[in-house]
């Protein structure tokens, strides 16, 4: 079964009755899943269809077409440089590189230390401040190599945990 | 000729200093009375305002909005829907992020002058799941807007009621298509659907007739019934009308945004004197002038033809400087206005590179239902893939053509024709650079020129 938190639930509870037809309310409860769990498993997968009276096929489908949906964990951080052509004119390809190379790490794993994964994704809509990052939820514009290697320090500080090396 | 000054209309505010995106201040800047002045009238006068406008609209067809929302199949009886396109997909754009992020209210105000104006009673708001902070930002704003009966059973009173809820996306660009956008918020695989008879104002979500519009459309029409539909219809030019945001990205001093009356302004006056011309050094090559999916415009080249100018027809002879930047101009000279994304390239950039990173963003988003679209943006992307990253052929360019030609026309969607166009209008204006890519290559890169593929 699965254990969700009660704010989730609260969440589901809530979002089912905007949609005047139950299936609508699968991509939400896919995001609040992923959210609180950090990807989808199989019993998310059954446990949204029966949820919603749907084939588990039904979800699944979506699983696999999404790509912010993911069946595997991810790094405690998320890192998503955009690959798209205003970003890459601007230099997207050398911002990537450089959070790779800072944590030593290929493009979709989880870094040897554990801490994040490095993505390549499609235009996030802020070309105008390119390169574009985001670092979970969170925007970051303009962001060279300098700037990679500033915020991927930021990052390794944030996870020590206090008065550590 | 100088540029003329920017006029702001979405973007008044946005910028202002101490503006912020909570009720209170939109109220102190005078928010929600043009909703107030609405409510009281009769609705079929709203649409009328909005027909007489001459609105275009803004997410990428340039189909006008009050001839779109007189098409919605009123004798079925069903719901009405208006879904607000919040998916803001198209590469180089980038307005609609500033209008949820800053300024949600006065899309709140547009949403429910457009649903009182077509007695819609529930709104969904599609916002692309990249934007997890903009999806906060308008349910906060939705819910102080109903708080304060903007939004809500009875709006101001008036015994009218619609209600609004934020769906996000997942990351596919799809979804920005609006028939794709509807499988997805049905909570199925984003296959666009044919049309006919799929026809969002006909049947559209849950088979009931939808108007879908993009975020900035809607917002002018929030101006549009404050100003009057023959007022707006005065700004811009004929059949172009009102304002426009233009987003400038790539190689520019400064790249952003920019609000114009629409084809007041060249493409000239926008990247020299606007966004203050070429980086140091370099000059330009090329512009895409209406998102990735526009025909690239090739600096040096000319059109002519003649055009329409008032009841006159005059010839023109333009560079791509000269262009006007409005729907009709950009279609005339090959390309098209579409989401307003204008994305610049100067002379250190490679056009088999820039093509190749397009390719790999189409064949990235396919939906793969059309075995024309998915198979041949795979192909496309993996041609200039090899060309980059191994052995080049001087044939190259035109076995791309022969893959591109092989797509548009025979698809359920427009992605079809938005995957091809990259690399026909590429490989058509800069064949040489194709065919010499493969002795040129190895040989020195300009400074700084970025990977791109
Ligand atoms: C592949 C594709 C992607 C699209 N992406 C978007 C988008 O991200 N945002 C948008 O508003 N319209 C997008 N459109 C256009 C929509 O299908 C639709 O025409 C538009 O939302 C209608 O609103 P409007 O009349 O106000 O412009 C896209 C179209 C296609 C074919
Ligand atoms: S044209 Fe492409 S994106 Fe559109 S329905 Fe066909 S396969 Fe899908
Ligand atoms: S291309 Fe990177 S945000 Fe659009």
């Amino acid at each position: 079964m699965m254990n969700l938190s009660p704010e989730t639930l609260q969440k589901i509870e809530q979002v089912i009755p905007h949609y005047p037809v139950k299936r609508s309310a699968v991509l939400p409860l896919l995001h609040f899943v992923q959210e609180e769990r950090g990807f989808i498993s199989d019993e998310a997968i059954e446990w949204i269809a029966a949820k919603l009276e749907i084939q588990p096929v039904n979800v699944y489908e979506l699983v696999t077409f999404y790509p912010m949906l993911r069946r595997k964990p991810i790094g405690r951080r998320h890192i998503r440089v955009c690959r798209t052509l205003s970003c890459a004119l601007m230099g997207g390809y050398r911002t990537c590189a450089e959070f790779q190379r800072q944590f030593n790490t290929g493009l979709g794993g989880i870094s040897p230390d554990g801490e994040v994964t490095v993505e390549f994704v499609e235009c996030l809509a802020s070309c105008g401040t390119a390169p574009v990052v985001m670092i979970d939820d969170e925007l970051h514009e303009k962001v060279d190599a300098a700037r990679a290697r500033a915020l991927a320090q930021e990052i390794r500080a944030a996870a020590r945990p206090e008065g550590a090396r | 000729m100088p540029a003329p000054e920017q006029h702001r209309l979405v973007f008044r505010q946005i910028d202002e200093p101490g503006y912020s995106n909570d009720l209170a201040c939109y109220l102190r800047n005078g928010g929600y009375e043009v909703l107030r002045k609405a409510v009281r009238r009769r609705p079929e006068e709203l649409v009328d305002e909005v027909k007489k406008s001459g609105l275009r609209g803004r997410g990428g067809a340039g189909f006008p909005c009050g001839v779109k929302w007189s098409l919605l199949d009123r004798k079925s009886g069903k719901p009405v829907y208006l879904i607000v396109n919040a998916d803001e997909s198209e590469p180089g754009t980038f307005k609609d992020r500033y209008i949820i992020y800053r300024d949600p209210h006065q899309l709140i105000e547009g949403i429910m002058i457009t649903c009182f104006a077509n007695k819609v009673e529930q709104t969904f708001i599609y916002i692309r799941g990249e934007f997890p902070d903009g999806a906060k930002i308008l349910e906060r704003a939705i819910a102080e807007a109903r708080a304060a009966n903007f939004v809500g059973p009875s709006i101001l009173g008036t015994g009218y009621g619609c209600e609004i809820y934020v769906h996000r996306g997942a990351g596919a660009y799809i979804c920005g298509e609006e028939t794709g956008l509807i499988e997805s918020l049905e909570g199925k695989r984003p296959y666009p659907r044919i049309k006919p008879p799929y026809f969002p104002a006909v049947l559209g979500l849950y088979q009931c007739p939808t108007i879908v519009n993009n975020v900035e459309t809607i917002c002018h029409v929030k101006h549009i019934a404050d100003m009057g539909g023959e007022a707006f219809s005065k700004i811009g030019t004929p059949n172009n009308t009102g304002t426009r945001i233009l987003c400038v990205s790539g190689h520019v001093q400064r790249p952003g945004y920019y609000e114009f009356d629409v084809g007041k302004l060249t493409m000239g006056q926008l990247l020299n004197e606007v966004c203050g011309g070429p980086l140091p050094g370099r000059k330009f090559k090329a512009v895409i002038p209406g998102g990735t999916s526009a025909k690239v415009l090739k600096f040096g080249e000319r059109y002519k033809g003649r055009r329409k100018v008032g009841a006159e027809m005059v010839e023109y002879d333009w560079g791509v400087e000269d262009i006007p930047m409005d729907f009709d101009s950009l279609a005339m000279v090959g390309s098209m206005g579409g989401s307003g994304g204008v994305i610049v390239m100067d002379d250190s950039v490679s056009m088999v590179e820039a093509l190749g990173n397009i390719n790999a963003f189409y064949s990235h988003e396919s939906c793969g239902q059309c075995t024309p679209c998915r198979e041949g943006s795979l192909w496309m992307k993996r041609i200039t893939a090899r060309m980059v990253h191994g052995d080049a052929r001087p044939e190259d360019g035109a076995l791309l053509k022969s893959v591109a030609d092989q797509i548009a026309g025979r698809t359920i969607c427009a992605f079809g024709e938005a995957c091809a166009w990259p690399t026909q209008s590429f490989v058509g204006k800069f064949g040489d650079e194709f065919k010499a890519y493969s002795q040129e290559k190895g040989g020195p890169r300009p400074d700084a020129a970025p990977e791109l593929v």
